[in-house]
């Protein structure tokens, strides 16, 4: 059976029509690989009874030649995000305690409405703040790649736990979210392919809010084609988000159609940041040339706020987190802390509730909202949040996509960076600039380092053209040919 | 600029977060170091910039002004840590 958990979510979709398997044996494979996973702590809850029950009613649709469609019977990790009717859904937070959601997210229903079967939700950072999955209150996430010098390493974060299950073979794909890198920079660390849609694709609906101007679902898998068959299912309009937009769901995975001939593809210099180790250096020059091979032109672009993107996007996301997180009060959900008035239960439960990094990040906002502040650091960020949109809408009028680096090194070991925020906010260099400007990124693992820990070759592209995205994706993919296997697998 | 305890103090309670007395002076050299590094955005000249409230470059979708759902006050209660008579309930607020 662990062959089942093995296959890509492709040719497990190829093997349930062709009755090779059932949906109820590739569950029990993976219900059974979760199970020996738990050393990992990638998954916060398990549900192999829903799974199970999930499974036995695709194979009766499928037996009954009604079967949905691609993902259907295709078991999948849920980052414990997003809201799940009746089954504990925590954002990895003590203050979200015992919270079970009357409703799905649109995500996950629309993802239950393809058939797929849910194995359990996933950890992550508390309320995804986070690039290591050290922050969850349900204890870190450790990534299924061990380095050369035998030390665990963070899977990345905050989709830590999704990332994790998917390169550990205990689910063939998982949801993540993404505000400042939360899908790309662990799919990155575990050697997955992981896509940030542009912002507006899928629904926010249902799913804990961070960062709102910012946060956007996105697939998590082993292959491009799995992504491209998950987003399918993932994006498209919604009326009870108004920030979805009301734009046609192409067939994704028809985009793969492995030509970039005559495609430009903007490599832009401010990402040669200093200190950039030579082997992240060499392996983005390594992925133009995969490019070039395939007849895509490389095109030098510049986007000159590149080096502002960071402090703007903890002001910006810092601001609304702060905002955000006001509705966990003790009142209507959650964990509740007695006080003798109403302000004392809250600051008592909120005091109780919030981890460290979301308590620093919660007054970080406050203060700059706060009268005397705002001018000064929050519409100052937004202001130069429009200047490094524009820096990208400047570079689309000349290429197609973009090609760069995830991160500044591959991931960390669990000692590392944890005593200084700012240095581990670092991790998002590359990454945030591209939250800010809502542009869809992908994720393709390319190669790995001295110590054989993987890293990924991140490819952008402009507002709602995932497909050229996942076109070059897919190139890139064919081109690397990664075959290395985390070390839980070998 | 740094950030002082009694600056903590006061956006503690404007967050209505219980932080510890002790706890202030670790938080303060955090918010100072953080904001400190924030402040190299007054590099950027954003003169006549317009500030940027949604990335997406298109209206906001308007639906039907119709009442969709009601009649669930037993789910909207469900997760409250304390309900009385179909209501939450809180500490006395009114004396």
């Amino acid at each position: 059976m662990g062959a089942l958990a093995d296959l890509t979510i492709a040719r497990a979709a190829a093997g349930l029509s062709a009755g090779e398997f059932t949906a109820a044996e590739l569950t029990e494979a993976h219900i059974a690989a979760m199970e020996a996973g738990r050393g990992l702590n990638a998954f916060i809850t398990e549900t192999p009874e829903i799974a199970r029950t999930q499974a036995k009613e695709s194979d009766a649709r499928r037996a009954a030649g009604k079967a949905k469609g691609p993902l259907d019977g295709i078991p999948i990790g849920i980052k414990d995000l997003f809201c799940t009717e009746g089954v504990l859904t925590t954002a990895a937070s003590h203050i979200l305690d015992g919270f079970k959601p009357a409703y799905d997210s649109t995500v996950t229903r629309q993802l239950r409405d393809a058939g797929t079967v849910m194995l359990g939700k996933t950890n992550l950072d508390e309320f995804a703040m986070g690039s290591g999955n050290l922050t969850s209150h349900y204890g870190p996430v450790i990534s299924p790649w061990k380095a050369a010098d035998g030390k665990d390493r963070v899977p990345g974060g905050s989709s830590g736990g999704s990332a994790a299950a998917v390169a550990a073979h205990l689910a063939l794909g998982a949801t993540g979210t993404d505000t400042g890198g939360s899908i790309r920079q662990p799919a990155s660390y575990c050697g997955i392919v992981g896509l940030k849609p542009t912002y507006g694709r899928c629904s926010r609906w249902g799913i804990v809010a961070y960062a709102s101007s910012l946060d956007q679902a996105g697939p998590m898998a082993r292959t491009v084609e799995d992504v491209a068959l998950l987003l399918r299912a993932m994006a498209g309009h919604d009326a009870k988000d108004s920030t979805s937009a009301p734009i046609a769901v192409p067939d994704f995975a028809a985009a793969l159609t492995g030509n970039i001939r005559g495609l430009k593809i903007g490599i832009p210099e401010e990402y040669r940041v200093p200190g950039m180790p030579k082997e992240i250096e060499a392996l983005w020059s390594q992925g133009m040339a995969w490019l070039k091979e395939a007849g895509a032109e490389p095109v030098a672009v510049s986007l000159p706020h590149t080096k502002y993107a960071l402090a703007t996007y903890y002001i910006i996301a810092s601001a609304e987190a702060s905002s955000n997180l006001a509705r966990y009060d003790g009142v209507r959900y959650g964990l509740r802390v007695p006080g003798d008035s109403l302000d004392e239960m809250y600051e008592n439960t909120r005091g109780a509730g919030f981890g460290a990094e979301t308590r620093l990040r919660i007054l970080m906002g406050t203060y700059v909202l706060s009268a005397g502040y705002y001018d000064a650091y929050y519409l100052k960020a937004q202001r130069v949040r429009t200047l490094i949109a524009r820096d990208f809408r400047n570079a689309f009028e000349k290429v197609d996509a973009l090609l760069m680096p995830t991160a500044p090194s591959a991931a960390f070991a669990f000692d590392e960076k944890t005593d200084d925020p700012v240095a581990m906010y670092l991790n998002d260099v590359f990454t945030v600039p591209i939250s800010l400007a809502g542009l869809p990124a992908m994720v393709v693992p390319a190669g790995l380092d001295a110590q054989g820990l993987p890293l990924g070759l991140q490819i952008v592209g402009k507002p709602f053209d995932e497909e050229t995205v996942l076109k070059v994706g897919g190139v890139m993919e064919e081109a690397a040919g990664c075959t290395a296997k985390p070390s839980f697998l070998r | 600029m740094p950030l002082d305890q009694d600056t903590v103090k006061t956006i503690a309670f404007l967050a209505r977060i219980k932080v510890p007395p002790e706890a202030r002076a670790g938080l303060a050299n955090e918010l100072s170091r953080i904001i400190g590094w924030a402040e190299q955005l007054n590099e950027v000249d954003t003169e006549g910039v317009e500030p940027m409230t949604s990335v997406a470059e298109m209206s906001l979708f308007r639906r039907a002004d119709e009442v969709t759902d009601g009649n669930c006050r037993e789910r909207v209660l469900l997760n409250a840590p304390e309900v009385a008579a179909g209501c939450f309930a809180v500490p006395k607020v009114v004396e």
